[in-house]
């Protein structure tokens, strides 16, 4: 029992993912700075920003509106994160549950923090929040279906086995990264990812310059400090999916700690340089973009994949 | 210092409000995120939305039409926010101060935490009023 929730709750449970989280978001600040010719913030500015979030200012509740719905929202979005995170991290370090079938439950539970983050702008009953969550639900309703398509064709790659260990297990001599239907789904996922993320080229649900933080625009204090932490969360944890999915698994024993880690980063820098030069698309080209192309390359790869490439 | 005021000042978050300025203020303000002065190296950003802001820059006189949008302002913003009065019409109402719409400098209409004077400041002068604002005691009334 103790062994098991010191897997939940601090390694390679919920402290451990957060920590990491933060690390990794002033990892992106950080290389966003270096590609714009600044310096960037101090090391442990993500921790500053939510506990300054978390403990200093003031929650405020709107008017107008559910003030329960707005205020359970970040707490769900967390929540769903952090579960997803534990699925992922504990097959990831090694340890077995036996608990087969886990990637369809970590699909599902990875979609809850865009759902409350809707649930939650919608609550607020702000006009601008609105906007922003009707943008949310449309890119849901598209990159979703990629996002499938591509988990389906890594569970055919993997021999029809839905459980996260086999995944791993298969990877072990030569990652599915080192076939062609790999590198088509390396591609469709890391863009997935970047609307998952709500990164730039993808990021009109809370676009600053039109719709000033779109979902986000009610939430302060600890509301928002949560919204946060889910933030640094999903920057961690969909990154080792990724690497569970189609780079070899993430182990954290003797030398496999280097590559792990290098691994992570090589994948955030790729996303943080996706999202420091491009411009923010429509809406409508969202949807196009991953509606026709990347299901498109998703459905590629699968029929590649049923010919064994 | 507390931990939490630690927390405070390290991660200030900025939101602008330019009243009815000439726009070289908004300007001097901009140039303080940009690559040479890059006010992130203290945790500052831009932050689009009163409700996350920390930070109330002010700059411009204010007019009557502005006075109403910048009581609401700071009623909306959350608690603790400090207020920055930034050029000389923020600080005293500089060459508008003699207009029939003027409605006062910023102090007097919400109070101000610090003040950055100059026709505009240098970004150089910005940052340093930052500065003097990071260092100065937190007035009582001011933690929620
Ligand atoms: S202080 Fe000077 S530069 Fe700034 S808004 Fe007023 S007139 Fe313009």
């Amino acid at each position: 029992m103790g062994k098991e929730l010191f897997y939940y709750f601090v390694y390679p449970g919920f402290l451990f993912i957060a920590i990491t989280g933060g690390i990794l978001s002033w990892y992106d600040r950080k290389i966003t700075a270096w590609l714009q010719f600044r310096k960037g913030p101090p090391f442990l500015q993500p921790f500053y920003d939510f506990l300054k979030l978390l403990l200093v200012k003031e929650t405020i509740l709107p008017a107008k509106g559910s003030k329960m719905t707005f205020l359970l929202a970040p707490v769900l979005s967390v929540t769903g994160a952090m579960l997803a995170g534990i699925l992922i991290m504990v097959p990831a370090t090694g340890i077995d549950t036996g608990f087969t079938g886990d990637i369809i439950v970590i699909f599902y539970l990875l979609t809850i923090p865009s759902l409350t983050y809707i649930i939650g702008a919608l609550a607020s009953g702000n006009p601008l929040a609105a906007v922003g969550a009707s943008r949310e639900m449309k890119l849901i309703i598209s990159y979703e279906l990629t996002f499938l398509l591509a988990v389906a064709a890594v569970i055919m790659k993997a021999g029809l086995s839905i459980s996260m260990l086999d995944i791993i297990a298969l990877q072990q001599d030569g990652a599915f990264i080192g076939s062609i239907s790999g590198i088509l789904l390396f591609v469709v996922i890391i863009l997935t990812m970047q609307a998952k993320l709500g990164m730039v080229p993808f990021d009109m649900a809370e676009a600053e310059t039109e719709i000033t933080h779109g979902s986000f625009i009610e939430y302060s204090g600890s509301a928002y400090a949560l919204i946060k932490l889910t933030k640094y969360i999903m920057l961690f944890i969909l990154p080792v999916f990724l690497c569970i999915l189609l780079l070899g698994g993430f182990r954290l024993d003797g030398i496999h700690i280097l590559w792990s880690v290098l691994k992570v980063l090589g994948i955030v820098l790729l996303l943080t340089i996706i999202r420091n030069t491009n411009p923010r698309v429509k809406i409508a080209q969202a949807m196009r973009f991953f509606f026709i192309w990347m299901n498109l390359i998703a459905i590629i790869a699968i029929v590649l994949i049923l010919f064994g490439f | 210092m507390g931990f939490k005021e630690f927390c405070f000042k390290k991660s200030l978050w900025l939101f602008h409000f330019g009243g009815a300025s000439c726009n070289n203020c908004d300007i001097e303000i901009l140039a303080c995120l940009t690559p040479r002065f890059d006010v992130e190296r203290f945790g500052m950003q831009l932050v689009g939305s009163i409700r996350h802001a920390d930070v109330l820059l002010v700059n411009g006189s204010i007019n009557q039409k502005d006075k109403v949008r910048l009581l609401e302002l700071y009623r909306q913003a959350p608690k603790p926010i400090l207020v920055v009065a930034i050029g000389a019409c923020g600080c005293t109402g500089g060459i508008f101060a003699e207009s029939n719409v003027f409605a006062g400098p910023v102090d007097k209409i919400i109070p101000v935490d610090a003040y950055v004077p100059g026709c505009p400041p240098k970004p150089e002068a910005i940052i340093a009023g930052i500065v003097k604002l990071l260092n100065k005691k937190p007035a009582k009334q001011k933690t929620a």
